[in-house]
């Protein structure tokens, strides 16, 4: 790896020069949940600060961290903003590529709702009711038979006659994970779907939790790829739809949508924080260490990032939508003393 | 009687079957054509409308007048006025202290609110902290005496002022209270809130989704200028080079046949095919830094080039012949024949295809994308500094912008994305009025 020892040396240089390094802003890449909170608090930091404002990137989890793991030096992203934690060979990546000392910090949670046209009528929904409304095949009599489906009245007899009409996060999405995991699958297993595929297919769990997340193709789930805009969009030319957001984009747009209850639970900032609504997830960020004494302003960016001033309840990233996290010393802890992962 | 002289009988005036067809067919293939054309000008009349309904509102912005006291207790609390303690009081206390004055001005107006004291607050945009703090740090004598400054209102405010929001749609929208809009109007009655003309939607740089409001295109624009420059100065002489060397010099043969299709199949590559090019090799290899409009302008010179080495071999091609034949026969060399004499002919329709690729360039998104453009930037970036090099500062592009606005939560961003079309169309409508005067003013026709 010739080419990764060059980086390495000009960022050593870069590191021994100290102040004379060719990059002097922060910068930082990674997922579009994260995107505005990660803006909001760049905006800050550059009024507050004498350091230059961050230069945040869009692009994905995914995208983010693979940056992140191409190497240390200038020409590599310091901080990766992730909906999810980082995954094992994501890991290796890193490690392969040198990038060896990683924190991990956990900046709070994000709610997923479900919500319709504000003219339209009002749900309530349980797990069950969307595996049920969107799954390929459901239980019916013992058998699973291709999902028929075609209203949400057939799918609980207590909701209206409305045509089925979702709009489901695409692939690429880390909110579609979430959605799989945490709404799909609870439900299959709700509905004892998981149960007799497990017992059709002779035990193989994965196999049948693969086949509980499948979605119906016949165009009543639709797969956005784009972002929450588009699916905005897409409610208001069709009354009729339903759209799986992130909770801050439904609090700016509550004038537009209005959002269902899960399992009874309405999803806002105090119900997430409770644990009172199911469907959340936990949002990231991850610093290279090896940057923090290279890079200025990366050490307190992420101090001020997490301080009580700004991840805080009554910080400004709570009032956008985020759920501040509960165990936010622990993380300013962890930030202050530099714990890699 | 042969057929011959029964035709003749025909008068001119009557038309027989056939013409009558024939007429009738030249009339339908006119109708087809009007109504191709006129689909054409609708859909473009359609566009337009729409971006500019949406989008003139960006030009104008809601403030306020707020006039209030600067507590020294709060905003200097040991008195020393020492730039750095003072630099402790972040823009979250300043907001509170612009909050209260607002406050304590209703109280003096005699403005009935209703509303908790953060509710009046957020009348204001949170861009006004920082604006008053940047007034305060400038000048530390404030401190201790009252001051009357223009703030920015929250957007939701200016969006009432603009149409976008009234009382029915504040009943359900969180992020603003319709007693918030009695409060605007009873200002703007007194004429302390009032609507001007946004000179910062083109000089700010971009804000956060917390305050569309403040918002602007001034770093986008510097970065499309930056960008523009680097690929007028490389691609220009590049491609200009190329072409003159592959009309007038090169060899016909089957290397410069290769070569010449290999030119026209470059111009119909995809431009995000550009954008994993400049990531492979101007940012992994040669180490520019991301983000920057050194490699942004280099990848869309990539992309362009291809596009004015065409249309330049063309007005090389166009000069006659004879011109060459004239030169060289007075006893020139052939350097001096393309020098003097084809190169100033065929300059005109070189900087025609050379303004129009500008332009192309200008309204590319997607190489962008790949090496780090779609991005937050708000520090304007220098042409020059000594640790980044030329043009190697963060920025972003005008339609990288537009592309990020529309993704933004705040419904505000639609029209500021909007806005910054129609700032786009401006740019590109410059520069294609100047290549149609540089054709019209040097063009010779032979």
């Amino acid at each position: 790896m010739a080419f990764a020892k060059t980086t390495l040396s000009t960022f050593a240089l870069c590191a021994v020069a100290g102040a004379s390094c060719a990059r002097d802003n922060v910068q930082i890449a990674g997922s579009s949940t994260v995107l505005p909170y990660a803006a909001i608090v760049a905006e800050a930091f550059g009024e507050n600060f004498d350091f230059p404002t961050p230069v945040v990137e869009s692009g994905g989890s995914s995208s983010g961290l693979k940056r992140f793991c191409e190497g240390l030096g200038d020409n590599t992203i310091d901080i990766a903003n992730a909906s999810r934690p980082m995954k094992e060979r994501e890991i290796a990546a890193c490690t392969a590529a040198g990038v060896t000392e990683i924190i991990e910090v956990r900046i709070g949670y994000d709610g997923i709702v479900f919500a319709s046209n504000i003219e339209g009528n009002a749900f309530s929904f349980t797990p069950s009711d969307w595996f049920l409304a969107l799954s390929d095949t459901i239980l019916v009599d013992g058998a699973m038979i291709s999902n028929p489906n075609m209203t949400w009245a057939e799918v609980n007899a207590a909701m209206p006659a409305q045509p089925l009409q979702t709009f489901v996060p695409g692939t690429k999405h880390g909110t579609r994970e979430v959605f799989e995991e945490q709404v799909i699958l609870q439900g299959c297993i709700a509905t004892g779907a998981l149960e007799a595929i497990v017992a059709a297919n002779g035990g193989d769990m994965n196999q049948a939790e693969n086949d509980c997340i499948a979605l119906r193709t016949d165009g009543i789930s639709v797969d956005i790829d784009g972002d929450y805009t588009e699916t905005l969009a897409r409610i208001e030319a069709n009354p009729d739809g339903i759209g799986v957001f992130g909770l801050a984009f439904y609090e700016n747009n509550t004038n537009k949508l209005q959002v269902a209850t899960m399992s009874g639970v309405v999803p806002n900032v105090e119900s997430i924080s409770a644990g009172e609504y199911p469907v959340s997830r936990p949002l990231y960020f991850y610093i290279k260490a090896a940057h923090l004494d290279v890079i200025p302003g990366l050490k307190e960016f992420a101090e001020f990032f997490v301080s009580d001033d700004i991840s805080g309840p009554d910080g400004p990233l709570a009032e956008y939508g985020l759920v501040s996290d509960p165990e936010l010393e622990a993380t300013q802890d962890l930030v202050a003393d530099e714990i890699t992962k | 009687m042969n057929l011959y002289h029964s035709k003749i009988h025909r008068s001119l005036l009557v038309k027989d079957a056939r013409t009558q067809q024939r007429n009738n067919a030249e009339l339908r293939f006119r109708a087809y054509g009007l109504t191709a054309v006129s689909v054409g000008i609708v859909a473009l009349v359609i566009l337009l409308v729409s971006i500019f309904t949406s989008g003139m509102t960006a030009f104008q912005q809601t403030k306020l007048q707020v006039t209030l006291e600067l507590p020294e207790a709060k905003l200097d609390k040991k008195g020393q006025r020492d730039l750095v303690a003072m630099k402790k009081v972040t823009t979250i206390g300043y907001f509170k202290v612009l909050g209260d004055g607002l406050i304590a001005q209703l109280e003096r107006l005699g403005i009935e609110t209703g509303l908790k004291a953060k509710e009046v607050r957020e009348i204001l945009s949170k861009e006004s902290a920082a604006t008053l703090r940047n007034a305060v740090l400038a000048d530390p004598s404030l401190i201790g005496s009252t001051v009357t400054m223009e703030f920015l209102a929250n957007g939701r405010i200016d969006g009432y002022f603009k149409g976008r929001v009234d009382r029915a749609s504040a009943q359900l929208d969180k992020n603003v209270e319709p007693g918030q809009l009695d409060i605007a109007d009873a200002l703007a009655e007194r004429r302390l809130m009032y609507t001007r003309f946004n000179f910062n939607f083109i000089l700010a740089p971009d804000a956060s989704d917390q305050r569309p409001e403040a918002a602007g295109l001034g770093v986008a624009i510097l970065g499309s200028i930056y960008m523009m420059l680097v690929v007028l100065f490389v691609a220009l002489p590049v491609g200009v080079a190329a072409s003159i060397y592959l009309e007038e010099f090169a060899p016909k043969n089957r290397l410069t046949d290769v070569i010449e299709v290999n030119i026209s199949n470059l111009a119909a590559v995809p431009s995000i095919v550009y954008g994993i090019l400049g990531l492979a090799i101007f940012i992994n290899m040669a180490q520019f830094n991301q983000s920057s409009p050194l490699v942004g302008g280099l990848v869309l010179t990539l992309m362009t080039l291809p596009r004015i080495i065409i249309p330049a071999r063309a007005a090389l091609k166009s000069v006659p012949p004879s011109i060459r034949d004239a030169a060289l026969g007075v006893g020139a060399s052939r350097m001096q024949t393309v020098l003097h004499h084809v190169l100033p002919l065929a300059a005109p329709g070189i900087l025609t295809g050379v303004i129009i690729g500008l332009g192309q360039a200008l309204g590319e998104t997607a190489p962008l994308l790949l090496i780090g453009m779609v991005a937050f930037v708000r520090e304007y970036p220098a042409a020059f500094t000594s640790d980044s090099g030329l043009f190697g500062e963060a920025s972003t592009a005008l339609p990288v912008q537009v592309f990020n606005w529309t993704q933004r939560a705040d419904p505000s961003f639609v029209e500021r994305a909007s806005g910054a079309i129609i700032v786009l169309l401006v740019f590109l409508l410059i520069m294609n009025a100047l290549a149609i005067f540089l054709r019209r003013r040097y063009e010779r026709r032979w």
